[in-house]
């Protein structure tokens, strides 16, 4: 524990100092400390802002870059008391979040500066977002975990009451702030219980105290307790009742980054704590969490059918993905890490290409927001409505596509895990989704809508629905690359694990 | 052990048989009277013109909340003073100069947003 | 006089316990806001001297710093803010009671079952080895009359503060730094959702007393407008 540690949490210090450049340089202006509500911070502040953003964004991919080659062997990757390890996973995912943010930034710039809000302020609590999520990845330790995930969790509610003077906004922010907290309330609670039976919150350790432990009560509360806490930051269904409200009412980019790079951190986490700590009792969640999983792909796609509002019908679909998503958690095999690395990126991208054709029909503040808002796309936008069919294609599933991909990891996942019902389920509940997200193509394709949803597609959507197609379909043609990648890294942590449990 | 509170414990003790004894001394000594004039706020006085409780401007809960994250963050410098007496190195000033150096970016930007102005 | 010595703890434990447990139910039950915060003052009062009575000296201060005396204050400027008049009016057990209760309850019983097992790592953590607060009792001069023998408490092995140091500043170095973010997002967030925008037009032509009264920013501009 030196200085030279520092070297290894470079691109969360980059971001850190960026987060704070983005907060102070407004306000060091002359004048620019006032916040005024009209005469607008929007304009030319909001395009500076979105270019700082964008040079830290770059920054701290290339420290990502730069930090992946300190990665060395798998006994080298621990720093801080073994709090944080660099390894091949968490730069998997570093990077998909920077990705990530930086199609969002593109995607927020007009909507923000449509508004009155200023742009910074937003800018500055995405990166902080941002530096809470790779600190997460990075966690091999429940606190750090932790840490990281309440400064993503704190961030994501301001972030979703960012327009304050919007009712909507305003309280999809206090839903989501209330049960939040509660939830991280629960989870912590359920780290306590785990660090009272094990004596550690490091992950490796838990893992090494549980495998000289019977089955206990105590035990057994605080794993549920923790799965319970994330399966609420994931969206999984009973904890799911917050979602289409915050959904509904947060900004539409802000929307955007919960369902996508939020979502997909606390997948990352999910899978890292049960694969690594909590694997020597499989057989005691992994039912629990199979229960969870139908729940959340039956209720979600199920309540997505009836769902007229976009937003709130993409919430429910997110409820369903999150549902295949903990096949992956519940098979704890390698390739069910395989599978959740795989359809973090898939995912990611179908759904921002989708966030950002919402973002494009912009009729009024709540732009594009229901399903009739679609109708006639094809021949207002002919591109925009293939792209959409795309990414609808994707997130069904559907061959040609990533998300078949994904899917295919998960499912053979799941049944390799002895979970076949749950795969039944889980397809089953995959052609119940293309259902309603067949009704999105309808309203595009089969009906002449009055057309009163103006198309006003800027570069930065344009930019990002063409990353998000180019992305889902390479993938879904030539999922080599993603595939091998996904491997390296998953396999890490599963290497990781195997070795320990082989010292022992 | 824990004996030191002792006094503490003692003190605590000691108040509430106090308290309970003048309350209770009160009630059964004094007379028993109840009328309207008993209830009103001053017996030999004017009315209340307006409720005791009216609405508090929301810029005291701001100042209330920015107190209170300046508070947690002045007891994060307690057990770092105590250990840094004991232990003094680089590693522990630098680590607490970057915290200090997060508040102070905090500090500057809630001064320049006028959050501690009143208007 | 030994029994009762040896077991002074787990009496001040009851009692103490005794009085939390009542002033928490008295915080739900009690129909005054205000009253109901001041039980919550109570409660977290005898939480501080729970947490001494496990040696958690330390987190005891904290807990009356920063619970008892700032959290207290947000809860009473949001009664104050909020300004209930006819909560009393009010029926107290909805449909949501006897729902309420069965949860309650259910958590009860399985906290019960948790503790119950005692199934708890008793090796303590590195630091928390030291956590002991042995005082001694010193005969030290008097300050001011050198013929006097004063009678001083001294902390013989005091370490609490210093154990928390510990693990704070060498184990949980990065996790405190990201704390230390943290509430730097919770200060803007203050900043972002607390605070009342004004254009400046507004703010150089509304006159103080409006500023004062008037709570939302549509009022203020109506107003300029009537003037």
């Amino acid at each position: 524990m030196t200085w030279g540690d520092t070297i290894y949490l470079l691109p969360e210090i980059v971001i850190s100092i960026g987060a704070c450049l983005l907060l102070i340089a407004p306000v060091m202006r002359r004048g620019g400390g006032v916040v005024r509500a009209s005469g607008a911070p929007s304009g030319g502040g909001a395009r500076t802002a979105k270019w700082t953003m964008l040079a830290i964004l770059v920054l701290t991919a290339v420290a990502v870059i730069a930090s992946s080659g300190l990665v060395a062997d798998v006994a080298q990757t621990k720093t801080f008391a073994s709090m944080f390890a660099l390894d091949s996973f968490a730069i998997f995912f570093k990077l998909l979040f920077i990705a990530t943010m930086a199609m969002l930034v593109l995607l927020s710039d007009d909507y923000l500066a449509a508004s009155r809000y200023s742009a910074w302020e937003y800018y500055s609590l995405l990166s902080f977002a941002l530096c809470g999520m790779m600190f997460m990845v990075s966690g091999v330790h429940l606190a750090a975990i932790y840490i990281g995930l309440e400064l993503l969790s704190l961030s994501s509610y301001i972030l979703a009451g960012y327009f304050k003077n919007e009712l909507k906004s305003t309280e999809a922010a206090m839903k989501y702030f209330v049960l939040g907290t509660v939830s991280s309330a629960i989870l912590l609670y359920g780290i306590s219980l785990i660090y009272g039976v094990t004596g550690t919150l490091n992950l490796m350790r838990i893992a090494d105290a549980m495998s000289t432990l019977v089955t206990n009560d105590a035990l057994m509360f605080g794993i549920m307790l923790l799965g319970a806490g994330l399966c609420f930051k994931i969206a999984a269904a009973p904890f799911h009742v917050w979602t289409p409200d915050v959904y509904e009412g947060a900004p539409t980019p802000i929307t955007a980054f919960l369902s996508t790079a939020s979502k997909s951190a606390a997948f990352a986490i999910f899978a890292r704590i049960f694969y690594v700590g909590m694997h020597h009792f499989r057989l005691d969640w992994q039912v629990v969490l199979a229960i969870i999983a139908a729940l959340s792909m039956i209720i979600g796609n199920l309540a997505a059918i009836t769902q007229d509002n976009i937003k709130r019908m993409l919430a429910y679909s997110s409820i369903g993905h999150a549902g295949y998503v903990l096949l992956g958690i519940i098979s704890v095999s390698e390739m069910g890490l395989y599978g959740v690395l795989v359809y973090s990126v898939v995912y990611v991208f179908a759904t921002l290409g989708i966030w950002a054709t919402v973002l494009m029909l912009s009729k009024h503040e709540y732009a594009g927001e229901q399903v009739s808002d679609f109708e006639g796309l094809h021949r207002r936008a002919p591109l925009w409505a293939f792209a959409m069919i795309i990414f609808l294609l994707s997130l069904g599933g559907i061959p040609p596509t990533a998300g078949f991909i994904g899917k295919y990891f998960l499912f053979y996942a799941a049944v390799g895990a002895g979970f076949g019902w749950l795969a039944i389920v889980a397809v089953l509940m995959s052609a119940v989704s293309m259902f309603f997200y067949f009704r999105i193509v309808m309203a595009m394709y089969l009906r002449d809508g009055d057309g009163q949803a103006e198309v006003v597609s800027s570069g930065g959507l344009k930019l990002v629905a063409a990353i998000c197609l180019v992305v889902t379909l390479l993938f879904g043609i030539l999922p080599g690359p993603l595939v091998e990648q996904a491997k390296i890294s998953g396999g890490w942590v599963a290497k990781r694990v195997a070795a320990n449990n082989a010292q022992r | 052990m824990t004996y030191s509170y002792l006094p503490i414990l003692i003190l605590l003790f000691v108040a509430a048989v106090l308290g309970a004894v003048f309350l209770s001394l009160n009630w059964i000594l004094g007379r028993h009277q109840r009328n309207p004039s008993k209830l009103s706020p001053y017996e030999s006085g004017v009315p209340l013109l307006d409720e005791n409780r009216k609405r508090v401007n929301v810029r005291f809960y701001q100042i209330a909340m920015l107190f209170i994250l300046f508070d947690i963050e002045a007891a994060f410098l307690y057990p770092w003073a105590v250990i840094y007496r004991s232990m003094i190195s680089w590693y522990l000033f630098g680590e607490m100069l970057l915290f200090i150096l997060l508040l102070g970016v905090g500090y500057v930007y809630v001064w320049k947003k006028r959050a501690f102005d009143w208007k | 006089m030994d029994a009762i010595a040896s077991n002074a703890p787990l009496v001040v434990f009851i009692v103490i316990g005794t009085i939390a447990v009542a002033a928490s139910f008295l915080v739900v039950m009690m129909r005054n806001p205000v009253h109901s915060a001041l039980f919550l003052l109570l409660t977290f009062l005898c939480v501080a001297v729970l947490f001494v009575i496990k040696a958690a000296e330390f987190v005891a201060a904290v807990q009356v710093l920063v619970y008892a005396g700032g959290i207290m204050v947000l809860f009473l400027f949001v009664v104050m803010l909020i300004n209930v008049r006819h909560l009393p009016d009010e029926k107290m057990t909805t449909s949501y009671t006897l729902g309420g209760i069965g949860v309650g309850v259910a958590i009860f019983v399985l906290f019960f079952a948790v503790v119950r097992t005692g199934a708890y790592h008793d090796e303590a953590p590195n630091a928390a080895k030291k956590l002991t607060t042995v005082r001694e009792q010193v005969l030290t001069q008097h300050p001011t009359d050198p013929n006097k023998l004063v009678r001083k408490w001294r902390a013989k092995d005091n370490r609490n503060a210093e154990a928390i140091g510990m693990a704070l500043y060498r184990d949980y170095l990065v996790p405190f730094e990201v704390a230390s973010l943290f509430l730097l997002v919770a200060m803007i967030g203050a900043i972002v959702i607390g605070k009342r925008e004004l254009s400046a037009l507004e703010e150089e032509t509304a006159p103080d007393y409006m500023l004062e009264r008037v709570e939302t920013e549509k009022e203020v501009k109506d107003l300029v407008n009537a003037n």
